[in-house]
């Protein structure tokens, strides 16, 4: 098979022709083009008239190049700095999926504890980052595992929410781990209003300083849409129960079913703060022709999953049309299935590659056989004798004008009706703010939110902390305990009459694995496994059941395997320019040619000079101080594999690795 | 020597050649000398060269001594023929590959040991001869695999990692082979790739011998302050001739020279290098001149590097045997035993 010049994408075949290292700050790092073509031969055939092309390209280019080397001379002072690699966030930075962790949990770190079997000390470390390892073991958003280097350096990343989960399954007695909460309180006494993730994480950090903390929830139990939206059937009750309760029995003070109704009476009780974790509590809903004759049978996807959590709903149509995309949209489906509907499809506005909802919701709900219908926007209810029959939708594409906005214009096609029995509207939500006066000193302001600064989390009233989705709309959960160690670290600051600008510094520790020439203390080998699937439940069992939990987690050596995957990202490559010989040998030895001893210069200058471009750059690039040979030292940082072969090649100890454990500040670990 | 196993992954960008291959496809076994070893970075130059020009790794054949040096070519190039052969005997091995099959690139990898001292009576020969291969010297002035001995390359000046005195003076390789008649003589430096890889390139495209001799620091046995061989005292002492740039067939290449300071080289497949002059106007066409300047920078104490010597009207040993253009392996049966009237012939014609 001759691929020559040619590469695949998306399963397109691609032409691309290096360009020679002096012309890459002109043409770019390669020539490419798509042959818009699926088929191997016809891209044979079409290859060498392109190549011939760029080739031609390429030596135009050179004939044009008139290298000035004043100019260049006089660029000196711009020259790049030595890199600080002294600011916490220098090596944080490096560790992607801890760096896009809202609340950066120092996942290589755990995922060595679980290869190592110390599962108990894997979930600690997530308990003290993120309050609900178990819960988001199975539910989290992760922003981590996009953010992951595999996805550069091979393919996916590493399951890095599903071995938060392992930590949970296989953890052993936590009770002498947990911080002691003191007997003797400090005297203050704060409100949380809302019992979701938001209130629980603040509650947890403040109790362990001497707190008292009043939580406040409208229902019966605790855990706000964990409980109430989250079906049973991704996050089993006792799952949540247990992280729920291991909070609220720190000695939260719970009021359960008492609805704040007011913010001015509240304001009024001796409380030295207040904290609103209150959420997004309202679902959208759509005013479209036979909305009113219909109501019986439509439904607010949100409220509807409540009224099922707390059992006041058992059943459903047959037939069911759920409208919206995100991940409400799959919930609501899903969940219908399991009531008894027989025929549910999901309908949504955008194309299927733009919807809101998390691809790996959208691929379980297609796996339990829910069709998903792109590119359609609800345009009336059909009624039939007085009763709902069925959803009217118009059929549209998507078009983006020169800026990129898209707009969803109608393709003219005849109207589809899809027959059913219920809706269920899954199309958002809304905060709900009618309880907190305006008079109050509150503010607020674009779209009826209240004002909130993003580093404090306070409100305009200095009393006052948002958190959550009540801050700025809905996010999810690892946001909202992201935001409750901030507010916490706030509230302790406002009470301790401290300037809430001031926030405390991240904990940071450098320390060698070095163990012998060739050994380290970690396992520095990378594996070469795919990413491993999660086990699922039989569907004849899980589709019939609200209760049984889909998918079943790793297993100790599935969790093992994976957790190998892992490149041990927090393991950092320190260089050290005063033992550096500049022999040459970490260059040589490197596997994705991220070390390079160049000529110094300005930032994009020097990206482009490397050996290979560095192109990304969102990843930083590690420049030396000068060496002997007025040369520095340069690491583009973007895929490097943290294999230690540079540090075993280099004779004289000028690379180390070095675990660098970042820890986010908290309020009650405050330096 | 490390543990593990240079991982497969590469940079998703890397570059690809002609042949659709990156330089990662040229590379061969984890390497099992010290870390730092000169040798590695030669090495590294060697898969830079393959890689640039295009070279399939199955028309390429490895030949070595004894030494780390010669041990280097495993390191390399996994895919390519191979014979490590006895101490100081790899231009035996390369004269009788060479005879049976001329069509295959014949790239010598040898050390000061192993070509200074028990191989210098093939190593001459072969230069001598113009036997059509790159023959690399990988020269640290030790016995690097025997712990650090003096060896035959090793300055009179110099001293030893313990202290002791070299009592004997320096044989230089280069000089030599250019009186032996090489046709192409280089010398460079582990540490400075730029200057190494167009010179590689260059030497693979030259018609009979071609030697570089290597200056590849020992960093183990040779790399303390009274070495003459170590990586400081090399880049304090180097006097490089001139920037060379190699060019491939068929293509231009603008350089910013000024008019007329450029020497261009013609090599046997019509590839060229160019070469900027230096002030003092160095010729490397020039025989005279090159031995010269080697001897005046030897005198300074100096490490004289680049394109010292090269005859674009070299010769080599096929063409001076006036041998068949078939290679030997690939001539039958019929043709190597023509039958007794032939010899009868020849019998005849000797008469
Ligand atoms: C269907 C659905 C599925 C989801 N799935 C996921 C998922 O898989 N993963 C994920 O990370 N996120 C998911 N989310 C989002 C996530 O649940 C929320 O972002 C998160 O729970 C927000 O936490 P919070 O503490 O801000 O508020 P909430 O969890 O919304 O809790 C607010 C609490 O405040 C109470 N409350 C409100 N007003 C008052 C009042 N006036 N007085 C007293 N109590 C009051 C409410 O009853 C509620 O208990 C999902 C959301 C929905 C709707
Ligand atoms: C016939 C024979 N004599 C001696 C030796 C011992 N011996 C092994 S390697 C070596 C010297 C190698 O030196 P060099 O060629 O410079 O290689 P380096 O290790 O320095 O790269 C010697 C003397 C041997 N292997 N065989
Ligand atoms: S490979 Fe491991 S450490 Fe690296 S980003 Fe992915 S999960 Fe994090
Ligand atoms: S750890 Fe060192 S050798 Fe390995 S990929 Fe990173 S820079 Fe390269
Ligand atoms: S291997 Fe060590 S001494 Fe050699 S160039 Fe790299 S950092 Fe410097
Ligand atoms: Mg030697």
């Amino acid at each position: 098979m001759d691929t020559r010049y040619l590469f695949k994408r998306h399963n397109t075949w691609w032409i691309k022709v290096a360009v020679p290292r002096t012309l890459r700050d002109k043409l770019g790092y390669d020539l490419r083009e798509s042959l818009k073509t699926h088929d191997l031969t016809s891209a044979q055939e079409k290859r060498w008239k392109i190549v011939d092309k760029f080739r031609q390209k390429i030596e135009e280019a050179k004939l044009k190049k008139v290298p000035n080397k004043e100019e260049k001379a006089k660029h000196v002072e711009n020259y790049m700095p030595p890199t600080n690699t002294t600011d916490p966030q220098y090596y944080h930075k490096i560790v992607d999926c801890q760096y896009a962790c809202p609340a950066h949990t120092p996942v290589p770190e755990y995922i060595r504890q679980i290869s190592q079997g110390n599962y108990t000390d894997a979930y600690m470390i997530n308990w003290e980052s993120n309050v609900f390892p178990g819960i988001l073991g199975r539910t989290c958003d992760r922003p981590c595992e996009p953010a992951c280097r595999r996805n550069r350096t091979h393919e996916k990343p590493v399951a890095i929410c599903r071995l938060k989960r392992v930590t949970y399954d296989f953890k052993g007695d936590i009770s002498q781990r947990l911080p002691e909460v003191p007997k003797k309180k400090n005297g203050k006494r704060i409100a949380l209003i809302g019992a979701g993730p938001a209130s629980l994480t603040v509650a947890r950090d403040l109790l362990v300083l001497g707190y008292e903390c009043i939580l406040f929830e409208k229902d019966p139990q605790g855990g706000g849409l964990m409980r109430t939206n989250i079906p049973s059937f991704r996050l089993p009750v006792e799952v949540l129960d247990e992280e729920v309760n291991l909070v609220l029995n720190m000695g939260v003070e719970a009021r359960f079913n008492t609805e704040v109704k007011s913010m001015k009476e509240l304001l009024k009780e001796d409380f030295d703060a207040i904290f609103v974790g209150t959420g997004a509590p309202k679902g959208k809903d759509l005013q479209i022709e036979g909305r009113e004759e219909a109501d019986k049978n439509i439904f607010i996807g949100i409220d509807w999953l409540t009224s099922i959590a707390f059992e006041h709903t058992t059943s459903v149509g047959k037939k069911v049309v759920v409208i919206g995309g995100g991940n409400t949209a799959m919930d609501c489906c899903r969940s219908s299935l399991r009531l008894g509907a027989e025929d549910v499809k999901v309908t949504v506005r955008s194309p299927f590659d733009q919807m809101k909802a998390s691809e790996w919701e959208k691929e379980e709900a297609m796996d339990e056989g829910i069709p998903i219908h792109e590119n359609h926007v609800p345009k009336r209810f059909v009624m039939n004798n007085g009763k709902l029959a069925g959803v009217e939708f118009e059929k549209v594409e998507a078009v983006f004008d020169d800026n990129g906005k898209r707009s969803l214009v109608p393709t003219g096609e005849e109207p589809v009706i899809f027959e059913c029995d219920d809706v269920l509207m899954a199309i958002g939500q809304d905060n709900a703010f009618h309880w907190i006066e305006r008079d109050i000193g509150i503010e607020f302001g674009e779209w009826d939110m209240p004002i909130i600064d993003r580093v404090t989390f306070q409100s305009t009233h200095p009393k006052v902390f948002f958190g959550g989705d009540a801050a700025w709309g809905p996010e999810n959960i690892i946001w909202a305990a992201a935001h409750g160690h901030q507010a916490a670290i706030s509230i302790d600051k406002f009470c301790q009459q401290k300037d809430l600008f001031e926030r405390p510094e991240p904990g940071a520790n450098l320390v060698s694995q070095k163990m012998g020439i060739h050994e380290w203390s970690y396992d520095n080998d990378v594996s070469q496994a795919k990413r491993f699937i999660v086990p699922h439940a039989d569907q004849s069992i899980s589709l019939k059941d609200l209760k049984v939990e889909v998918e079943l987690g790793f297993d100790e050596q599935l969790a093992l395997e994976e957790a190998q995957r892992c490149l041990n990202c927090d393991v950092q490559t320190v260089f050290s320019e005063d033992l550096c010989i500049e022999c040459d040998a970490c260059v040589d030895i490197c596997p994705t040619d991220c070390i390079n001893f160049i000529q110094n210069d300005e930032e994009e200058e020097l990206r482009a000079n490397l050996r290979i471009p560095a192109l990304n750059l969102d990843q930083d690039i590690l420049v030396s101080e000068n060496l002997p040979t007025q040369r520095v030292m340069v690491k583009d940082e973007d895929v490097c594999l943290h294999c230690g072969l540079c540090a075993e090649r280099c004779p004289t100890g000028a690379w180390d690795m070095q675990t660098y454990l970042y820890e986010e500040a908290k309020v009650y670990n405050q330096t | 020597m490390t543990y593990i196993k240079k991982p497969l992954n590469h940079h998703p960008n890397l570059e690809i050649n002609e042949l659709g291959l990156t330089r990662r496809d040229y590379e061969g076994q984890v390497s099992s000398l010290c870390a730092g070893c000169g040798h590695d970075s030669i090495s590294a130059a060697i898969i830079e060269a393959c890689f640039q020009l295009s070279l399939s790794s199955h028309q390429i054949a490895k030949l070595s001594g004894i030494g780390c040096s010669s041990k280097a070519p495993a390191y390399f190039l996994n895919q390519s023929h191979g014979f490590n052969s006895v101490h100081g005997r790899m231009p035996s091995i390369g004269t009788g590959a060479n005879l049976a099959n001329h069509e295959l690139l014949y790239l010598g990898i040898s050390g000061d040991g192993d070509s200074a001292s028990i191989g210098i009576g093939q190593f001459v020969h072969a230069a001598r001869r113009q036997l059509n291969m790159t023959y690399i010297i990988e020269n640290n002035g030790t016995y690097g695999l025997t712990k650090g001995q003096f060896s035959a390359t090793n300055d009179k000046e110099s001293k030893s990692k313990y202290g002791e005195e070299n009592l004997f003076p320096s044989i230089d390789l280069a000089s030599l082979a250019i009186q032996l008649g090489a046709g192409f003589v280089a010398r460079s430096f582990s540490g400075d790739k730029e200057q190494l890889v167009p010179l590689i390139k260059a030497a693979f495209k030259q018609k009979g011998f071609a030697l570089l001799d290597i200056l590849s620091p020992c960093v183990t046995f040779n790399n303390h302050n009274t070495s003459t061989k170590s990586f400081d005292y090399i880049r304090e002492h180097n006097e490089a001739l001139s920037r060379t740039d190699f060019v491939p067939l068929g293509k231009e290449i603008k350089v910013d020279y000024q008019p007329g300071s450029e020497i261009e080289i013609s090599l046997h497949d019509g590839s060229r290098l160019r070469l900027e002059k230096t002030s003092s106007g160095y010729d490397p066409r020039n025989r005279k001149m090159a031995v010269n300047a080697i001897q005046d920078s030897i005198e300074k104490g100096n490490v004289l590097t680049g394109l010292l010597y090269i005859n674009e009207d070299s010769n080599d040993l096929k063409e001076i045997l006036n041998l068949t253009d078939t290679p030997l392996n690939k001539l039958s049966e019929k043709e190597l035993c023509p039958g007794s009237e032939s010899l009868k012939k020849i019998n005849e014609s000797l008469r």
